[in-house]
């Protein structure tokens, strides 16, 4: 093991997560359908007029994603916490650095891509007009990004808590503001039919950003929770 | 002079002596800032000159503005005590930087709630959604966050340190949060109310602004002093000299 390059340990640690995956695709489908209800719930509340929903809905659907990447996050390292082998994987020789970010960049492809690539269809459950489709796909494939590396840092942190849920949320969703205000701006701007490249292009500096900074964070608290053991 | 400061944080780095010393200030510091803020808010309720526009509810500045100055500065002082405790493992540091989230956290409810208090006559509603206000708002919210991630670790160096990496992924946050909500705000601004260009102030009002903040400061330095020691003797409580203490 120790002879691993750090290519090879990061590729490894990725397709691990992605077998992993593979084998319990509840894992998969729990955020979609988490999204899919609460869709309904907006309706229910707000009453089903094309008008309102729609004129509501690039914000409703930001705010969906950004909970259903949160919910999703909570786990990321609990199980392999609980049986041990997180253990391992902060010992291992490589750099932790990039082996969080492997993973994390697998978590992505399960929560992130996931909602994301099942937004068109909750944007026509509310209504949004045909034309932001594009601009809400492609916002939310930069945006949860950096949702989904910004949530790590507080799974990490909260990896050897009992009760972490709350507590999560509390961390995590005030580190959301910049993500929700521009992701939802690039929505409202796409269903006017107003240039939306300038929030696209923050957006993918916010991921940029999370991408390069926040596993830095995450193997810091790593690190500190193996303390505890 | 060097060697002095050198000396100086290594003796800041061991609870025993910190708890010692500022025994020795405590008093000095709490006198002069409740003489102070006794004196700044006689002199800005009852001496300073009423405001033209706003009548006198424009003296809760006196209140909120010391309030809303050290809710800022409070968290960056968390942000640098926390990395001070993780780059150089200095405990003082970690103790520091626990304590600072619950009095910043104060700091910003009391900024929020007598913002919205003086809102009510001059804006005619008690919360806006406006640039400033929101971001105090999240503010608050990354302070508790901070506060609750250190209490929920059952082991307290623990916590701190995870509380210490939240404060400082918070700092790399802040400003970006804070630009993003003013372009939030402009794009949304609501025509209806508009805050009136407040004449650059009266010195006869200045003044006794300036006294409170001061005493604001020196009042936030008696927290903290407070509540570390309290830290120091519960976290010391097995040692021989906090068992002298007590005894």
């Amino acid at each position: 093991m120790a002879h691993l390059s750090i290519r090879k340990a990061c590729w490894e640690t990725f397709k691990r997560d992605c077998i992993a995956l593979a084998r319990h695709p509840m894992d998969f489908f729990n955020p979609l359908i988490f999204g899919l209800l609460v869709t309904l719930m907006f309706p229910l509340g707000l009453g089903p007029s094309p008008q309102t929903l729609g004129g509501l809905a690039p914000g409703l659907l930001w705010v969906i994603a950004l909970l259903s990447c949160l919910l999703a996050t909570d786990k990321l390292f609990r199980e392999d916490f609980e049986d041990g082998s997180l253990t391992f994987f902060v010992l291992s020789p490589q750099p932790l650095y990039f082996l969080v970010m492997a993973r994390l960049w697998a978590h992505w492809l399960s929560s992130g891509l996931a909602i994301t690539l099942m937004s068109p269809l909750l944007g026509m459950m509310l209504y949004l007009p045909g034309e932001a489709t594009g601009a809400l796909v492609i916002s939310l494939l930069l945006g949860t990004v950096s949702l989904i590396f910004i949530g790590g840092i507080g799974a990490a942190l909260t990896v050897g808590l009992k009760n972490s849920g709350i507590l999560l949320t509390l961390i995590i969703l005030p580190l959301y503001v910049p993500v929700l205000i521009f992701g939802a701006a690039a929505v409202q701007a796409g269903a006017q039919n107003m240039p939306v490249n300038a929030y696209l292009a923050l957006l993918g500096a916010f991921s940029l950003l999370a991408v390069t900074l926040a596993p830095l964070a995450v193997a810091a608290a790593l690190r500190i929770n193996m303390d505890a053991g | 002079m060097w060697q002095y400061l050198v000396r100086l944080y290594h003796k800041l780095g061991s609870p025993r002596w910190f708890y010692q010393i500022s025994g020795q200030w405590l008093p000095w510091l709490a006198v002069l800032s409740i003489g102070l803020l006794l004196t700044g808010t006689v002199w800005g309720l009852a001496y300073a000159p009423m405001d033209f526009k706003q009548g006198n509810s424009f003296r809760i500045i006196y209140i909120h503005v010391p309030a809303a100055f050290i809710s800022l500065a409070g968290y960056y002082i968390m942000a640098i005590a926390g990395a001070i405790a993780l780059i150089w493992r200095m405990k003082m540091a970690g103790i520091m930087m626990r304590v600072c989230a619950p009095i910043g956290a104060a700091m910003t409810f009391i900024a929020l709630i007598t913002g919205s208090l003086w809102g009510k006559p001059t804006w005619g509603t008690y919360w806006v959604w406006d640039a400033r206000i929101t971001s105090m708002l999240v503010l608050f919210f990354l302070y508790l966050g901070v506060y609750a991630l250190a209490e929920a670790y059952e082991r307290e160096e623990l916590g701190n340190k995870a509380a210490a990496i939240l404060a400082l992924v918070g700092t790399v946050n802040i400003p970006i949060i804070y630009k993003s909500v003013d372009w939030w705000y402009s794009l949304h601004q609501p025509a209806t109310i508009k805050l009136t260009q407040k004449p650059s102030m009266h010195p006869d009002m200045w003044w006794p602004l300036l006294v409170m903040i001061i005493g604001f400061y020196l009042f936030y330095a008696v927290l903290l002093i407070l509540h570390g020691r309290a830290e120091i003797l519960k976290r010391e409580q097995r040692t021989q000299w906090v068992q002298e203490l007590v005894n």
